[in-house]
């Protein structure tokens, strides 16, 4: 991949000219989504939108030394990460890649939310400091199913290439590793029935508590680059290999389309459960994912 | 520049996010905000959500005749709330307080402690009235912008309405300033 092609994909497809309106577009679908279920009408179509703009004309919050510096510094971390994830993601044919961007994508991929546990902790309230304590718990339970799922597909095809994965055919290994990879969504999302870090009605909003204004506007758009690159994921796993750039792009936009609807109305029909049936139940997947996977993993190298 | 400042004013005008804060009141007002909520009203459809902390907030709801006890955490919470802001005294508790005038226990009406910008009468108000006072404030917070509030501004009682039909009302009548 050269410097060319590196830049357009960061900048323009998938990168940030498609992935900022992309991100809107599906919160929007979210709200309207849970509102349709509950029997509302719901937002307007420009809605988050607004409230991006609206928070960034709204005043910025003072802060001063090393603590307030860090405090501007994530959300800007949380969002470059976001968008370098949905960068990476191999959308079009032929786009190029390099050997081990499996490995940086689930990397950026991790960092929006390590960023949020800091920024909880750096707010130095006691409901930031529990939502972050919270979002720390639940990534390190569904983190095991996710990164499992993942590379037990990576293993079966020894490579770490991006594209790679995304020209496999489909196999029983794929359909597990992808349900696997939905399963950990909502959390990985912060949306019901695993919302816990962010519960507005126990403690708040969690980490972001303290925060306003524009910075308040970093964190909605980092969570909504979140939602492209890990819809965008699932969608580049399980989109049929087309050759034609364009009908490619469509595939994706209308996959990301219905996983960002099956996430919305599962966090409609349920409510939040608690942090240690949270853990329970990933730890207990993890267990069923990973004999599963790791041995079809290897079942599928002996068999090549 | 100026077309930037337009775009802001319409966004501010689209987008209220509010804080509902207590101040001593019997929890019919807080019912009814609640209510403006749900299907039924839905104040989504103009871009409401009741948010968790007062630092998200653009609007600020208070009901109740505001206690003594009240009286340093409303004006601790609307020092918490970034500009623009706006603040809604929702009931009739907040703006007269009511049955309980002359109590030793109280310190209100609530335009004593912190400028109020619109108020919505009611014992409790209808969840529409709470619709229209909301879209009354974020029409004034457009206006507005950072200054403080000069007047407020009383909601007639409304009989029966949804969101887009108060959303069109408070748009249609003159925002005093």
């Amino acid at each position: 991949m050269n410097l060319t092609t590196a830049l357009a994909r960061l900048l323009i497809f998938p990168g940030l000219l498609f992935a900022v309106p992309a991100a809107w577009f599906f919160l929007w679908v979210e709200r309207k989504a849970v509102a349709l279920m509950q029997g509302r009408i719901g937002p307007p179509f420009m809605q988050p939108f607004y409230d991006f703009i609206k928070l960034l004309s709204k005043q910025m919050p003072p802060r001063s030394g090393v603590g307030g510096l860090l405090m501007r510094l994530w959300p800007l971390l949380a969002v470059s990460a976001a968008a370098g994830a949905v960068g990476l993601l191999p959308v079009l044919p032929a786009s190029g890649g390099f050997q081990g961007d499996l490995i940086l994508l689930l990397a950026l991929l991790e960092l929006p939310s390590m960023c949020i546990i800091a920024a909880g902790f750096s707010s130095r309230s006691i409901f930031g400091e529990i939502g972050s304590a919270r979002e720390a718990v639940l990534s390190v339970s569904y983190n095991v199913v996710f990164l499992l799922a993942i590379i037990s597909i990576a293993a079966s095809q020894h490579t770490f290439r991006l594209e790679a994965l995304a020209q496999l055919p489909v196999s029983p290994l794929q359909v597990l590793g992808v349900i696997a990879i939905l399963v950990c969504l909502p959390a990985k999302l912060h949306l019901n029935p695993f919302s816990l870090p962010n519960a507005e009605q126990e403690i708040y909003s969690g980490p972001m508590v303290e925060y306003a204004g524009p910075e308040l506007a970093m964190w909605e758009l980092s969570h909504g680059l979140e939602w492209v690159a890990a819809t965008g994921l699932v969608a580049t796993l399980i989109a049929p290999h087309l050759t034609l750039w364009w009908l490619a792009a469509l595939v994706f936009v209308a996959l990301s389309f219905a996983i960002v609807l099956l996430l919305s109305t599962v966090a409609a029909a349920t409510a939040r459960l608690q942090i240690d049936t949270t853990v329970r139940f990933y730890w207990q997947c993890t267990l069923i994912f990973a004999v599963l996977a790791v041995a079809s993993a290897l079942f599928m190298r002996f068999r090549a | 520049m100026k077309l930037w400042n337009r775009l802001m004013c319409y966004c501010r005008r689209r987008s209220p996010w509010l804080f509902h804060m207590n101040s001593g009141s019997c929890n019919g007002c807080d019912i009814e905000l609640v209510a403006s909520l749900t299907p039924r009203y839905d104040a989504e459809q103009l871009g409401v959500r009741l948010e968790g902390s007062p630092r998200h907030a653009d609007i600020l709801c208070i009901t109740g005749p505001v206690t003594h006890n009240a009286v340093e955490a409303i004006k601790t919470v609307y020092g918490q709330v970034y500009g623009p802001k706006a603040v809604v005294a929702i009931g009739s508790c907040p703006a007269t307080t009511n049955v309980f005038i002359d109590s030793r226990t109280l310190d209100g009406p609530l335009n004593r402690h912190i400028p109020v910008d619109v108020f919505v009468p009611g014992c409790p108000p209808r969840p529409d009235a709470i619709v229209l006072g909301i879209a009354k404030a974020a029409e004034i917070l457009a206006a507005r912008g950072n200054k403080l509030p000069v007047e407020s501004v009383m909601v007639p009682v409304v009989e029966s309405a949804t969101a887009c039909e108060c959303a069109a009302k408070a748009a249609a009548s003159e925002v005093q300033l």
